[in-house]
């Protein structure tokens, strides 16, 4: 089954990193990724442009456009992975693998997912 | 990265937010600092063992409040103390302060912080050294650094600095509207000035000064976050995002300035580009112009010309014109003559920028343009007499290098004429 692992991080800790500390930590990732996509196990991995650059479209009766994302919250959705895992067990591992890289106190969702349009092409 | 290393980032990314909140609280900005190293330190005994809590910023406030109240009562100050019940017991006590300080009072707290860094008293170089100092936690060595003086002399100035923001009473409760409208502006305005000092290479090495350009963005940031939809502030972090994309390409290997036409586009950071097109167009979805934006626009129109001879000067042509009715001063003119030269030739901008001589006696930049021009218009003696007068206004050994290579090139031409 797929699934996705969806990265929730103080955003403000994050943007201090330095970018040595940021290319080190995308370079711990890499290790783990790299190893999931020669087992034919990596979808894309994404990472989500800051909130600032988020903006957030409440539907209704009325449309209304906010600036900023859906949820005001202490940890921020910061990017996701595509993983096919066999088992939630397995996908559990890798994300305490992925989670080896940095040593902050953020979480990963784990969440199963199925893909209603898997022809569309990517952009 | 050592177990330090990430908690001093932690540290680092919650002290703007963790100041304001322990500054509310003691309304006294030594306490505040003396509270906040002292929950850092317990932060360093605490969380290799324990892990990092998860309100960072909220341990980082109990903890330093508690520590300063026990420092407090010792010295027996007569300030008013907080009901103690909330700080009895730390590890009860966490989650229900997390929900006590929530984003609205972080989002006062933080830009009275840096609404007493822009006191009025100060020079702009001691707002900036009191905001790296106070609230992104720079070392006064660090500062020191940046601005090419003795640690001492920078010490002595944040001392007065500081002395000058504690005499004025800067009110404590919330902030109305009108308040918040007006010193988000001020608040801005130090942002860029902190942004500028590092970008500028009037000084020190790009080492210690590219951190204060990153500083000011991290701020900037931080505050979009807590004011998500103004327009102006977009229009700051956009604009910033945009200028040090291009700080990789800026200088050349021996530190001297690149012009935009020949820097290589290939350094530019995409990735900062991209999220600052992307706060850009959040902004101008607002409708509401301001100088920020327009700046922003600007630097966007270079960014997105995948070649010098690519560059809209139609379009920053204009956007400047808008900069000079919402902003008016002789150097949007300077900039909008340099579009013009590009646009319609160097004899129509020659004719604008010689109408700003009397206002610009001793802008580098002003000579470096003018000498440029003439060397476009054939006219080498008076463009080497405008090269000379740059020169001698270089404030920095990257500005004189640039102007030697325009006398350089000068000569030789001369030299190569039949």
């Amino acid at each position: 089954m797929l699934y996705a692992i969806l990265c929730y991080d103080r955003e403000d800790v994050v943007e201090s990193w330095t970018p040595e500390q940021d290319g080190a930590v995308i370079a711990q990732l890499d290790v783990v990724t790299d190893r999931l996509a020669r087992e034919g196990r990596l979808g894309p991995v994404v990472r989500l442009m800051p909130t600032t650059t988020a903006t957030t479209l409440r539907k209704g009766q009325e449309t209304i456009v906010l600036d900023g994302p859906f949820a005001e919250t202490k940890e921020q959705l910061l990017g996701f992975f595509i993983v096919e895992c066999a088992s939630l067990e397995q996908a559990i591992a890798t994300a305490k693998d992925l989670g080896q890289a940095s040593s902050t106190s953020g979480s990963y969702e784990i969440r199963p997912l199925r893909l209603l349009r898997p022809e569309a092409p990517r952009p | 990265m050592s177990t330090i290393a990430w908690i001093d980032v932690a540290l680092r990314g919650a002290r703007p937010q963790a100041m304001g909140a322990l500054l509310r609280h003691f309304r006294d900005l030594d306490l505040a600092e003396e509270a906040f190293q002292e929950a850092c330190l317990r932060a360093l005994k605490s969380w290799p063992k324990n892990g990092p809590p998860r309100d960072t910023v909220g341990w980082l406030v109990l903890v330093g409040r508690n520590a300063a109240l026990d420092g407090v009562r010792r010295r027996k100050r007569e300030h008013a103390l907080p009901g103690e019940e909330a700080l009895s017991d730390l590890s009860d006590a966490e989650g229900p302060l997390a929900e006590q300080i929530d984003d609205a009072d972080y989002r006062d707290d933080l830009l009275r912080l840096l609404f007493m860094c822009c006191h009025p008293e100060l020079p702009a170089t001691q707002q900036i050294a009191l905001a790296l100092r106070i609230v992104c936690g720079l070392t006064v060595s660090e500062i020191a650094r940046a601005f090419l003086v003795t640690e001492v002399a920078m010490e002595q100035r944040i001392t007065r600095a500081k002395k000058i923001v504690a005499a004025e009473r800067i009110p404590f409760e919330t902030p109305s509207a009108p308040e918040r409208a007006e010193r988000l502006p001020a608040v801005a305005a130090v942002l860029y000035l902190l942004f500028n000092e590092g970008y500028s290479a009037t000084g020190g090495s790009a080492l210690v000064r590219v951190p204060l350009c990153d500083e000011a963005i991290r701020l900037a940031r931080l505050l979009l976050r807590l004011f998500p939809g103004e327009p102006e502030m977009l229009g700051l972090t956009a604009l910033m995002l945009l200028q040090s994309s291009r700080s990789k390409a800026r200088l050349d290997a021996q530190g001297a300035i690149v012009l935009l036409e020949d820097q290589d586009r290939g350094l530019w950071d995409r990735d900062r580009i991209a999220e600052a097109l992307a706060v850009l167009d959040k902004a101008l979805r607002h409708a509401r112009p301001g100088p920020y934006q327009v700046q922003a626009a600007i630097a966007a129109l270079h960014a997105r010309a995948p070649r010098f001879e690519d560059t809209d000067w139609a379009e920053i042509e204009q956007l400047y014109a808008a900069l000079e009715r919402l902003q008016p001063s002789p150097v949007v003119s300077l900039n909008r003559a340099v579009a013009v030269g590009k646009l319609r030739g160097p004899t129509a901008a020659l004719a604008m920028v010689d109408a700003l001589a009397k206002d610009l006696p001793g802008y580098f930049y002003f000579f470096g343009v003018r000498g440029a021009l003439l060397t476009d218009l054939g006219r080498p003696d008076e463009a080497r007499e405008a090269f000379d007068r740059a020169l001698a206004l270089a404030k920095s050994p990257a500005e004189a290098a640039h102007i030697r290579l325009q006398i350089d090139r000068l000569t030789r031409k001369k030299e190569s004429a039949p």
